[in-house]
């Protein structure tokens, strides 16, 4: 398998990624020369105090934040060049391959389970019956599937963040970012989204990359990066 | 799968009750358009009830109505004989406190020649007066039935006919009786030192065979500006066409409250557009977190729009229709007409739908700018 890995692209890989906001005296380093791969299949963990930049980090990858130097690929396209977009219609590519996952499930209140998951498959031109499809197997896949006509409000933690973690992957995205996924979340349940994460990763060839503070789930990570003041070490 | 609808469906009770409560204020707005068109078509309402071409007033006077004009009995022969007019009527107009069931009742008494121009449009009930005493049309307004018999001055008349939505320009009921019967009641309501100069046989137009007006119908050829030329030759008489009669009405009778309800009308559009743009733009603002969601996980600009501008044009379009049926169904039962004319409505609908627009327009520039970051915070 190493070797394997070694030939392919990795999924996400960051050269000299700096950001900073504001100038002169109100001029704070969020991340400083970040250089980073992240090969399919595995699931990595940002760490840090707070305030050392993981947010950021993770939204540049994101293609939500725009940095002030440096170059990213995905999925082996060139899509930032020394701190400018080179890919046009940065929504799309989230769209397609990028799933998030929130600390909060930020599930649109007004649809039930399915349809939330159905959505971003019919914004990426599912027609509907075939979107409810993949969503309930996504839900049975995820294990929420006899919660599936429940409205958000109606779901525990656990289950939204399954839900959540169900639409983040609905339109089979090969590179997943976590913000805190498990932070409100007790430790069974942080347990057991973090057991899936992994499933998702190996089973769908895709990266995940989490920020996490919470220490019960180190374990499930294959490497942790630490940032400090914006700086990147394994 | 429509979010506007979806989100409507979910928060439906409050998303009613926002439209309810919209409803309620362009109903109002809808009943003011429709009491200022009521107070326009009302004043008019006398002026047109006898359908002539003519009015023969007092010299110096816009008689009858918005000044006091007094002119011989004899002047209708007169004017009869003029080239050009077809008929022509004698007409008293005055106000009177009756007393109906031992209760005091403001009519508008308009005294007129039974086979001449000058008597009520249409009889909805009953029949027109065919004897030349104590004979009364009622408006309906007045709340007086057939049969019923109605105390005015010294005699007492009885309602055979009854006519429809016949006002004063002050929305007092109007009832018809004769010519005669008016005239004799002028003379009794009248001071008693009036009257006992009219009795004496008076001084020129202040006797007691006097006459209000003189309404005449012309042949369709005739020209009325040249009729009014010919009678203006009698130093004692003016002459007023029917166009310049109702700009009279409108104009100067009713003229303030006219401009007072149009003014307060204009200032509660105002208002109502400035709380529908409160009430989509809250709407907006309280979605940003789900639109900054939408737009993270790759949503396009078209679906965020569509789902502000839907919302807003369902808020406004059920408002408004929720308004416009409550004012239709209740418009019947003010004291004064209410006219919901089409055109109005049809404009009030349009005024909505671009304040909606526009509103939803404010909305959807703050959506747009929104950063899809924000979804990622607490
Ligand atoms: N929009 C912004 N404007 C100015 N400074 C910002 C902005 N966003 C972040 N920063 C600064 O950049 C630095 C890194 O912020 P970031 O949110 O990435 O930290 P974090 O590691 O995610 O912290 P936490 O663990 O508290 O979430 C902080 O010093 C923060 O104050
Ligand atoms: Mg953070």
């Amino acid at each position: 398998m190493p070797d394997e890995k070694a030939t392919q692209p990795p999924l996400v890989r960051l050269r000299n990624l700096s950001k900073h906001f504001g100038e002169g005296e109100t001029r704070v380093d969020a991340l400083r020369d970040v250089s980073l791969d992240v090969q399919a299949g595995e699931v990595i963990a940002l760490l840090g105090p707070s305030g050392s930049g993981k947010t950021t980090l993770l939204n540049i990858i994101g293609c939500i934040l725009d940095p002030s130097s440096g170059t990213m690929e995905l999925d082996g396209e060139l899509v930032l060049r020394d701190g400018r977009w080179v890919r046009p219609n940065l929504r799309r590519l989230r769209l397609d391959k990028i799933g998030f996952i929130f600390q909060f499930h930020n599930l649109m209140p007004f649809l039930d389970a399915t349809d939330n998951v159905a959505l971003v498959l019919q914004l990426a031109g599912a027609d509907s019956r075939e979107a409810r499809l993949r969503a309930l197997e996504l839900l049975d896949y995820l294990e929420v599937g006899n919660r599936r006509r429940s409205m958000p409000a109606q779901l525990s933690g656990g289950e939204a963040q399954r839900v959540a973690i169900a639409r983040a992957l609905a339109n089979q995205p090969r590179i997943i970012l976590a913000d805190e996924p498990t932070a409100a979340l007790d430790s069974k349940r942080a347990g057991i989204v973090m057991d899936l994460l992994r499933k998702v990763a190996v089973e769908r060839d895709a990266a995940i990359i989490a920020v996490t503070h919470d220490e019960k789930i180190f374990d499930r990570f294959d490497k942790i990066f630490n940032l400090r003041d914006g700086r990147l070490d394994v | 799968m429509n979010l506007a609808y979806r989100d409507i469906r979910h928060g439906l009770g409050r998303f009613l009750l926002t439209c309810v409560g919209l409803g309620l204020l362009l109903g109002v707005v809808l009943a003011m358009i429709g009491i200022y068109r009521g107070l326009v078509v009302e004043a008019l309402t006398i002026a047109r009830a006898p359908a002539v071409d003519l009015w023969v007033v007092e010299a110096n006077t816009r008689g009858p109505f918005a000044e006091a004009s007094r002119i011989p009995a004899d002047t209708r022969e007169a004017i009869a004989r003029i080239a050009g007019v077809v008929a022509a009527g004698s007409i008293t107009y005055q106000t009177v406190e009756a007393e109906y069931q031992d209760r005091k009742l403001r009519l508008y008494v308009i005294g007129y020649e039974p086979t001449r121009p000058g008597g009520p449009p249409e009889i909805e009930e009953g029949h027109a007066i065919a004897r030349s005493h104590f004979e009364m049309v009622a408006d309906r307004s007045s709340g007086l039935v057939l049969k019923d018999r109605v105390r005015l001055g010294r005699d007492t008349f009885t309602v055979i006919g009854s006519t429809r939505q016949q006002v004063s320009s002050g929305g007092d009921p109007v009832v018809y009786i004769t010519l005669q019967d008016a005239q004799k009641l002028q003379f009794d309501l009248a001071p008693p030192a009036a009257r006992i100069q009219m009795a004496r046989g008076g001084t020129g137009s202040s006797g007691r065979d006097t006459v209000n007006a003189v309404v005449a119908r012309l042949h369709p050829n005739a020209s009325p500006d040249a009729v009014a030329e010919t009678v203006q030759r009698w130093k004692h008489l003016a002459a007023v066409t029917q166009e310049e009669q109702e700009l009279i009405l409108t104009r100067s009778l009713v003229d303030r409250a006219r401009r007072q309800i149009g003014l307060f009308t204009s200032l509660l559009l105002a208002v109502s557009a400035v709380i529908i743009a409160l009430i989509i733009y809250t709407m907006t603002m309280e979605k940003l977190k789900q639109i900054a969601t939408l737009k993270l996980i790759g949503a396009p600009d078209r679906t965020i729009i569509g789902m502000i501008v839907q919302q807003a044009l369902a808020l406004g379009l059920i408002g408004f229709a929720i308004g416009a049926t409550l004012i239709a169904s209740i418009k019947d039962y003010f004291p004064r007409r209410v006219v919901l004319e089409p055109d109005n409505v049809l404009a009030l609908g349009v005024i909505v739908v671009v304040v909606c627009l526009l509103a939803s327009a404010l909305g959807v520039r703050a959506a747009l700018r929104i950063d899809p970051a924000t979804a990622l915070g607490g």
